[in-house]
């Protein structure tokens, strides 16, 4: 087992948006989270990705086994945890090929591994954008800085694809993409699919899941998961609604 | 801010300085204090001619006469000149001929400033003038720089081989009464730097200048002199550091640049002195007055400065902008951690027509420092077409420090552009968040992010020094994470 939540309850200054959360996540798995706004959705993936804001009341995160709650946000990023963001934040005058080498090494550090040559991690980065469909001018630039929607959520893929995590969460990353781009991006992340890891898919709209298919879609409501299916009960959502999982849950 | 960004500041602001040893070198001092006497003494020291003595006992008279400047935004505890040593000089046994000659030790010091003094070592392309305490100790590639007709000696032997050029240009740009710290200067300086490009020649290597306080007690009062004449190019570079003491010592320093016609002048500086402990006790009092003169019509006089050490700064690097057309810039990039404090900034002074000055400033604050901008901009009525653009720039690390601008924009003619931009900002958590998201601990995201926010300013340093001052920078801020 990959990724293991159980029952996790998490708030923020003092609101609690988690409320027994339960998920499994095996190697090789595509999982799709959906759900209305203000569910917990992205909470969920700041928790798993260590965001300190959110203080965890009770549960359990266990990654490979080891507990996840005791890691530093960095040591969970080493160890394979990506996260995708919603709202990539700009970083002046660091530019995307100085950010990555640094983070990649810093990763290959804690590894063991020696830092990679620059002629090996330039042909790295050039496959790389490659498979997003960036320009190359755009590494030179600063990280997200004055960036288009669609471009910081291709250098999202972009990173994700320099680093391969074994765990890629990606928090509403068709949020702000026109159809091309919706593309660009499903393709990127299609390309890094493997036996070996897995991905969760946060997101509101069926839409991104024509492209990337899931294996197993949840639904999370008030801040449990109420729903789990297959690729089918995407459909079925957007054929429904969420008022059909509300009705549901009241009536239960 | 979170509490995990403000006790990562802390650790980060909390590290301490490399360079903190002290040589143990045989040091000739002269008794503390300060009257003509001393002056005497050092002039003496030094065997100068007449001129020199008189310039210094006029300074010292005028020093006599003025009071410690209070405009600057700093808190100056008072300063007791009467027990500071003027003039220590690491013992010579005799005329030194070749390097080795040079006492073992302090090229061992200079080794471990990672500075070597032997020039088949040497980083190709970089000529050093090595000065500890009050004398220059060794100057690299004298010789081969004497091909070109370029003369980069100690101010002293300037004094002795050159002083038709010293009395023409020393004060001519900062007079020996123009402030304080200048008149105490004037008055008691031991070495420095000097150099002359002549007419029309390009210097083929970067000419640097290495200043090493060492010895207790002591002041550290250097001046450095360059001409580049008409048509003639040099790429000056100049560092500093001293060791860890818990008293406080006076650096005060004059720097005079001349550029005549069609001739420029790149000044680099990067000030490590001793910025005192954690709790704010020791480090060196830097009153420095830098000034260049654009004097011949064309010329380019461009300052440099990355600012980390120094309990105290004080210093406003300067152009005058005599000639038509002439050219002056400032790019600093100054860092105050824990209890320094720093006002510093340049004044450009328009006084040829269509003159340009450039001021880029980027303070970085973190732990209890304050980090003042303070910049003149003065056009003068005879100064027409002349254009000026200033960006001053803040990042507060944490929200203990302070951080101040203080421009005065004065323009006396319509038809020149004066502009001014300023931002403060702080390093967000989620900046942070984003980068340990990534695998990169918050200590390294804050050197990856103050680089970033100071790359405008560090990518004008010459090569040699912009990969030190990268360091540097990561360095001086370690311990405050934020």
């Amino acid at each position: 087992m990959l990724l293991q939540i159980k029952n996790l309850h998490a708030q923020i200054n003092g609101k609690e948006i988690l409320k027994g959360v339960n998920l499994e996540v095996k190697a090789g798995e595509v999982h799709a989270i959906m759900g209305p706004n203000g569910t917990g959705k992205s909470t969920l993936a700041s928790v798993i990705a260590g965001r300190e804001v959110f203080e965890v009341t009770a549960g359990e995160v266990l990654y490979n086994g080891k507990n996840l709650l005791e890691m530093p946000v960095e040591q969970r990023a080493r160890e394979g945890i990506f996260l995708g963001f919603q709202y990539p934040v700009e970083i002046p005058g660091v530019s995307i090929t100085n950010f990555m080498r640094t983070a990649l090494n810093e990763v290959r550090k804690y590894h063991g591994q020696e830092p990679l040559s620059g002629a090996a991690f330039l042909a790295r980065m050039e496959e790389k954008k490659k498979l997003v469909e960036i320009q190359s001018k755009l590494t030179n630039r600063s990280v997200n800085e004055g960036f288009s929607g669609g471009e910081k959520k291709k250098n999202e893929i972009f990173q994700m694809a320099m680093l391969e995590p074994r765990l890629a969460i990606l928090d509403e990353t068709d949020s702000g993409l026109d159809i091309d781009a919706l593309r660009i991006v499903a393709n990127g992340v299609n390309a890094l699919r493997s036996k070996d890891n897995a991905i969760i898919v946060i997101t509101h709209y069926q839409r991104l899941l024509d492209y990337i298919v899931p294996d197993i879609v949840h639904v999370l409501f008030d801040g449990k998961i109420v729903k789990t299916g297959g690729k089918e009960l995407a459909l079925e959502l957007e054929g429904k609604g969420y008022d059909w999982i509300r009705k549901e849950l009241e009536t239960r | 801010m979170a509490d995990d960004t403000r006790n990562i500041l802390d650790e980060v602001t909390g590290k301490e300085y490399k360079y903190g040893f002290v040589t143990e070198i045989d040091t000739e001092f002269a008794p503390p204090g300060l009257n003509e006497d001393i002056i005497r003494f050092i002039s003496e020291k030094k065997e100068e001619p007449e001129f020199m003595l008189e310039f210094r006992l006029n300074a010292y008279r005028r020093w006599l006469g003025m009071k410690s400047p209070e405009w600057a935004h700093l808190n100056i505890p008072p300063i007791d000149f009467q027990s500071i040593i003027y003039y220590a000089a690491p013992k010579a046994k005799k005329e030194l001929q070749s390097l080795d000659e040079v006492d073992p030790e302090l090229l061992k010091t200079f080794e471990k400033l990672g500075i070597s003094l032997e020039e088949q070592k040497h980083l190709a392309g970089v000529a050093v003038d090595a000065v500890m305490d009050s004398v220059s100790v060794k100057t690299t590639f004298s010789d081969t720089l004497a091909k070109h007709g370029i003369i980069f000696c100690s101010f002293s032997e300037a004094v002795k081989n050159h002083p038709e050029l010293v009395k023409q240009y020393m004060g001519s740009v900062v007079a020996s009464g123009d402030n304080y710290f200048a008149a105490l200067n004037s008055a008691v300086f031991s070495d420095g730097s000097f150099v002359y490009i002549p007419k029309g020649v390009r210097c083929p290597i970067e000419l640097s200048t290495y200043f090493r306080i060492n010895a207790k007690n002591t002041g550290q009062f250097e001046r450095t002199l360059i001409i580049a004449d008409e048509g003639a190019y040099v790429s000056y570079m100049e560092g500093c550091t001293a060791p860890q003491r818990d008293e406080n010592q006076l650096h005060a320093a004059i720097v005079e640049i001349i550029a005549l016609k069609d001739a420029e002048v790149k000044y680099s500086t990067v000030q490590n002195w001793y910025p005192g402990n954690k709790d704010g006790e020791g480090g060196i009092y830097n009153f420095v007055t830098k000034r260049g003169i654009c004097k011949g019509n064309n010329s380019k006089i461009s300052w440099t400065q990355v600012e980390t050490g120094s309990a105290i700064t004080w210093k406003y690097p300067s152009c005058i902008l005599q000639g038509d057309n002439s050219v002056g810039e400032f790019y600093s990039v100054a860092v105050t951690n824990n209890h320094q404090q720093a006002d510093t900034g340049t004044k450009m002074i328009h006084i040829g027509k269509n003159t340009r000055s450039t001021i880029i400033s980027k303070g970085i604050s973190a732990g209890l420092s304050n980090n003042s901008y303070r910049g003149l901009v003065k056009v003068t009525k005879r100064a027409e077409g002349s254009r000026n653009f200033s960006q001053c720039d803040s990042l507060l690390l944490g929200d203990k420090c302070g951080a101040h601008t203080f421009p005065y924009i004065q323009t006396e003619n319509k038809s020149s552009i004066v502009e001014h931009e300023a931002t403060t900002s702080k390093i967000s958590d989620d900046q942070l968040f984003y980068c340990q998201q990534r695998g990169i601990d918050a200590e390294s995201a804050i050197g990856l992010i103050v680089n970033g926010y100071a790359r405008e300013v560090l990518s004008k340093l010459p090569m040699e020094f912009a990969v030190e001052a990268q360091k540097l920078l990561s360095i001086s801020l370690e311990g405050s994470v934020g």
